[in-house]
């Protein structure tokens, strides 16, 4: 999928569920992926007992993982210039994670590429924020 | 592939090279944030353990490496204190298969903040320049790390803004 400028508009809103329940072994899984195997993320006697954390807890970069699944399905592929933001809560075994995409603006760069800029929200079941972003991405302006 | 397993996302764009080739892009392409798993061939990334050295994760004991003192609560190595706070990428392109890409990090702004039960909180930017193995750059990733004055929990149950 691409976006084209003439289809879009500010305000407009695009959102995925990017995970529903949220396993432990997920987490994992992202451990063993990305390389962070802080004990934190996998072992629930270290984050229980010695951190003192209710449970493990996904990675920072989990959340922004699952919230990328969003903005790529949305924008297409190859089409992302930038992507980042702020970790705003932890996100726990069991969640489920809605990841929203706002356009907030629509432009052309310097060479006349189009582009779009959206505002990224991720919350969990309760309308917690625990991600919270924005992302550019070129569009077809013909 | 494994990475985008990781993040839950059937994408053939990142392994199904005949699907990849007649997409848009033309080839198969690593998913946005995949350039953080470079931290698998960091030789010094504390966040894995060495072989023949203790680790802050449980075995026999909760922890392996309990800290002088007590006060377990700041977790083993200090490693607990030290939370994510921000992410961000720009591509310059996507990174794509037979690519080496060496990463260069460095230093960027330090700034404080006081937080509302963490006690103060000093954020702290690295600059990742990802380059391919013609030194052109890839990604560049800015990621800001906040320390905490007071236990991680403290933050986390106040919902100040930080989590890792």
């Amino acid at each position: 999928m691409t976006l084209r400028a003439s289809a879009l508009n500010m305000g407009d809103v695009y959102s995925e569920v990017v995970v529903d329940d949220l396993s432990r072994t997920q987490i994992v899984q992202y451990s063993g992926a990305s390389g962070d195997y802080n004990p934190l993320h996998s072992d629930e006697i270290f984050a229980t007992q010695v951190a003192g954390f209710p449970s493990i807890f996904a990675h920072g970069m989990l959340t922004m993982g699952l919230t990328g699944k969003m903005v790529t399905n949305h924008v297409g592929d190859g089409r992302l210039r930038s992507f980042g933001g702020r970790f705003k809560a932890q996100v726990w075994p069991g969640d489920t994670l809605t990841a929203r995409a706002e356009v907030v603006d629509i432009r052309s760069d310097d060479d006349g590429v189009g582009v779009v800029e959206l505002r990224l929200v991720t919350t969990n079941q309760d309308g917690l924020e625990v991600f919270a972003g924005q992302a550019t991405a070129t569009i077809d302006t013909d | 592939m494994m990475f985008a397993r990781s993040v839950g996302d059937p994408n053939p764009i990142y392994a199904d090279e005949e699907y990849a080739a007649k997409s848009e892009v033309g080839h198969v392409i690593a998913p946005p944030t995949f350039v953080q798993a470079g931290a698998q061939f960091d030789p010094d990334w504390p966040l894995r353990p060495r072989i023949g050295e203790p680790w802050f994760g449980s075995g026999r004991n909760p922890t392996g490496t309990p800290r002088p003192g007590g006060g377990g609560a700041g977790g083993g190595g200090g490693m607990a204190r030290g939370l994510h706070a921000e992410q961000h990428f720009e591509y310059h392109r996507h990174v794509q298969p037979g690519d080496v890409l060496r990463a260069e990090t460095r230093p960027g702004k330090t700034w404080e903040k006081e937080g509302r039960r963490a006690g103060k909180l000093v954020f702290s930017e690295t600059i990742t320049e990802y380059r391919d193995q013609n030194g052109e750059l890839v990604v560049t990733a800015r990621s800001v790390g906040v320390r905490t004055e007071r236990a991680p929990e403290a933050a986390a149950t106040a919902g100040s803004g930080e989590s890792q």
